[in-house]
């Protein structure tokens, strides 16, 4: 298992697995930083794309758009990309959107890597 | 700032166009809306919705250019026995009709876009309206 950092997120493998968690909040000032590193992941296309939330705390738009392309990029090759571990108030602002119907979100890693 | 101190009259804030400073706003927006009687999760949407109007302010009024004021209105109202939160966001930059302001289809999923559906959503009151001085000003409530 290899792992990179920043200030934003820690990056491991998993098996065939890439798994992505984001720290903090997740906003206009930091979802660029996000978006270059998701980036930057999907440019080795992991089948999976597993991008951890459980310590986000809050998320606005931009993340959430963030989001969006990458899941697209990630289809593009036939990727997978799941969310996990979403906190209450980060799942609302997917429900608003009714992007909980587009992601697979799932409870914890463990549950987006099966 | 005390709760008292919070409600007792209008706040005031003026921001600039620059996305870190945005985390301050929400910490009074959230504190202003616990000490009106919002249940928690109904005080993070509030937080979330003013953000997206002052990051609209941001995009699409200075597209993005740092620097720039956004003057942020925060007061309690009472209407027919309700007490709520009236915010005004006021911005100088570019004017747009306020009828061309709207949310867009959902089902055409992709990035951008979502802040006025999230906005129009969450608050019980939205209306857009252009300044005879240039800029826009928002006006949303939320009713407890």
């Amino acid at each position: 298992m290899s792992s990179e950092a920043s200030d934003i997120a820690q990056v491991r493998a998993e098996g065939h697995a890439t798994v992505v968690s984001v720290q903090g909040d997740v906003d206009m000032h930091r979802s660029p930083t996000l978006h270059t590193m998701l980036l930057d992941m999907i440019q080795r296309k992991p089948p999976l794309l597993v991008v951890d939330l459980a310590a986000v705390p809050y998320m606005d738009s931009s993340g959430v758009g963030t989001l969006v392309d990458c899941y697209r990029r990630v289809r593009e090759y036939q990727g997978r990309m799941h969310l996990a571990g979403l906190q209450p108030r980060v799942r609302g602002v997917f429900e608003i959107t009714k992007l909980d119907q587009f992601f697979t979100i799932r409870d914890s890693v463990a549950e987006a890597l099966r | 700032m005390g709760e008292k101190e919070l409600l007792a009259r209008p706040l005031h804030r003026r921001v600039h166009s620059a996305p870190a400073e945005l985390a301050e706003v929400r910490k009074l927006v959230a504190e202003m809306a616990e000490a009106t009687g919002f249940a928690a999760d109904t005080a993070g949407r509030i937080v979330l919705a003013i953000d997206e109007a002052l990051a609209n302010c941001i995009k699409h009024g200075y597209a993005g250019e740092p620097g720039h004021p956004i003057d942020l209105t925060a007061k309690r109202i009472e209407r027919s026995g309700r007490v709520g939160l009236e915010f005004v966001i006021r911005d100088f930059g570019r004017q747009v009709d306020p009828d061309t302001i709207r949310s867009r289809d959902l089902a055409d999923v992709r990035p951008g876009g979502l802040g006025v559906h999230i906005i129009e959503t969450i608050m019980d009151e939205m209306e857009y309206s252009c300044p005879a001085d240039g800029g826009m000003r928002l006006r949303v409530c939320k009713f407890v």
